[in-house]
């Protein structure tokens, strides 16, 4: 299925990987609060992030950095037809289309002219087209709102007022005291939408055309003397993983219901997507999952675990100040080093590995 | 008939002229040997057929064709595989999956993956594992079943027992035997006495030139020749 061999490391993995589809599945009744179904939907649309950035730097060795790109170009096409033509599906049609046009022609532009080159330069020409997208998203304020991004409203089934069901006195129908509104739609949608992108890249990666990658990311000479065009195949991957990330920035425009720089193009955006594949380890769609787990749960919750800690810890000298919820990205930082020492491929990969030697 | 002509090839690696002069014919059918020394040429002859290294000037004709200045990927379309000196076979990937990679459409021919089972019979014990785990004769192996897993017309194959045990160079023969009933072989070798028991036809490269060629029979009745051109002693 993919590039985890069958061993018992690789059925812990994906044992771990189907606990958080079930943990995400029902999230909206398992944490019952705002801010945990925030984390939730952010955690399903980077998980089709950092999965489809994988098949460019895990499968097939080409490191990009315009994948925030091509996210923004989803967000954005969404973002601007719903605030042009009011929150209707032909808005988000159109602005899913869209977003994935201008993708599919940038991502063919770049990679045809760019992918014959050596790594280090196309990973450069990717930074620039993206600093050049980041400018334009500044500079083309009056349809990208600048700065400032755009605020929109999504389909009215999204809208947290919406009751799906109601009982017989006319009020929303609450399950294990969940309302059935609109925001629970927009939750199911971000996460069958993302499921279904990912269950596509598994596909992906477990056909004919997914060993093709992976013997290019091995040894390009070698692939093409058995007659596979590298170019053809790096450009192909290249435009796939363009399309996923644009839908992704779609959906997460949906949700969010405002896109600007900051949620979309930005180069932390793209940092973290890389930090996430390293973690969660390259060539594994499982590890995309984990990555993307850990890192959003760290960007959002570890301030409150360190508070909590600063505060437990408030009778000790030093701790408090080293355990201060405003340093918690440098406990990223360390949390992130351990990580990379203690699971050199990553946390899927190394699992898997150490599992082949039992 | 001819399958392979090369005319007046010219291969420069960077600022170095590797193949002087390099002109050559192979029938179709049997196995053709290129014989030399060390460093003489063999190795860059095949990877210009291939288009790794691309002659300039000089042609090299395929079936008639002019590809010369063809793509790696559209040659080896063209019905021609190469299994190079360190096996090129993908470590990463499973036995199979090197195996489907070199398929025209991603599905086994069973006839053939018999054929393969039968004279590999190693491929098909280790079928699940990572090519890494193999060792160098089964990686060997893998690599010719590479070549010989979809029908050929050609097959360039460089050194292939290098650093490998009797028994397997002994397999290694017999399988070639084989293969070169259907399929036409360019054998690069430096085991002298394994590329006389294959060859049909066969030539001497020395400094990027062609220093001899003929009959593989009449090569190995003329000893003198031998010493002069191979400095060996068989």
């Amino acid at each position: 299925m993919n590039a985890i061999p069958s061993t018992q490391g690789s059925v812990i993995v994906k044992a771990a990987v189907l606990v958080i589809a079930a943990l995400l599945l029902f999230a909206p009744f398992l944490f019952q609060d705002v801010r945990s179904l925030e984390v939730a939907a952010r955690i399903c649309v980077f998980i089709v992030l950092v999965a489809s950035y994988d098949l460019l730097i895990g499968y097939t060795g080409i490191v990009s950095f315009a994948h925030t790109m091509f996210f923004g170009f989803g967000a954005y096409g969404a973002a601007i037809a719903l605030k042009q033509m009011g929150p209707g599906w032909d808005a988000v049609a159109l602005g899913a289309v869209a977003g994935m046009a201008v993708s599919l022609v940038v991502a063919v532009a770049v990679g045809l002219l760019s992918l014959r080159v050596k790594a280090i330069f196309f990973a450069m020409i990717t930074l620039a087209t993206a600093s050049v997208a980041l400018v334009l998203a500044s500079q083309l304020s009056q349809f990208t709102g600048g700065e400032d991004g755009i605020t929109y409203r999504s389909p009215d089934i999204f809208k947290t007022a919406t009751k799906l069901f109601v009982d017989e006195e006319g009020k929303v129908v609450r399950i294990f005291g969940v309302r059935l509104n609109g925001k629970l739609a927009a939750y199911y949608f971000v996460f069958f939408t993302s499921l279904a992108m990912f269950l596509f890249m598994l596909r992906l990666v477990g056909s004919p055309i997914g060993t093709v990658l992976k013997a290019i990311r091995e040894n390009e000479a070698r692939a093409e003397a058995i007659g596979y065009r590298v170019v053809a195949y790096r450009t192909f991957v290249f435009v796939i993983a363009a399309l996923l990330a644009s839908l992704a920035g779609t959906v997460y425009a949906i949700w969010l219901k405002y896109t600007g720089p900051d949620t979309t193009l930005s180069f932390a955006i793209m940092i973290d997507i890389l930090l996430m594949v390293v973690i969660g380890g390259m060539g594994t769609m499982w590890g995309a999952v984990i990555g993307a787990v850990l890192m959003v749960m760290a960007q959002y919750y570890l301030r409150d675990l360190m508070g909590t800690a600063a505060e437990a810890t408030a009778n000790i000298p030093l701790l408090p100040e080293v355990l201060n919820p405003d340093r918690w990205l440098f406990w990223l930082g360390i949390i992130f080093i351990l990580l990379v020492y203690f699971f050199p491929k990553g946390i899927a990969g190394t699992i898997a590995q150490k599992g082949a030697r039992a | 008939m001819t399958l392979l002509s090369l005319t007046n090839m010219q291969t420069n690696i960077g600022e170095y002229a590797v193949l002087h002069d390099i002109s050559l014919t192979v029938p179709e059918g049997g196995v053709f040997v290129l014989l030399g020394r060390n460093g003489a040429g063999k190795t860059t002859t095949l990877r210009s057929i291939m288009g790794m290294w691309r002659p300039s000037p000089g042609s090299v004709m395929f079936r008639g064709q002019d590809i010369t200045a063809l793509h790696t990927a559209d040659i080896a379309r063209l019905g021609i595989a190469f299994v190079p000196e360190n096996m090129g076979i993908f470590g990463g990937l499973t036995v199979e999956e090197n195996l489907v990679l070199a398929t025209a459409k991603g599905k086994f021919d069973r006839d053939r993956l018999n054929r393969i089972y039968r004279l590999f019979p190693a491929l098909e014990k280790f079928w699940t594992k990572q090519a890494w785990s193999l060792s160098g004769g089964q990686k060997q192996m893998l690599s010719v079943a590479r070549a010989i897993i979809e029908p050929r017309d050609l097959i360039l194959i460089d050194e292939p027992t290098k650093g490998l045990a009797p028994a397997i160079v002994d397999a290694m023969a017999e399988a070639f035997r084989e293969i070169s009933d259907t399929t036409t072989i360019l054998l690069v070798e430096q085991n002298f006495e394994f590329a006389k028991s294959l060859g049909r036809d066969m030539a001497v490269i020395d400094d990027g030139r062609i220093a001899h060629a003929g009959s593989m029979a009449d090569f190995v009745a003329d000893r003198a020749l031998q010493d002069r051109l191979l400095s060996l002693s068989v």
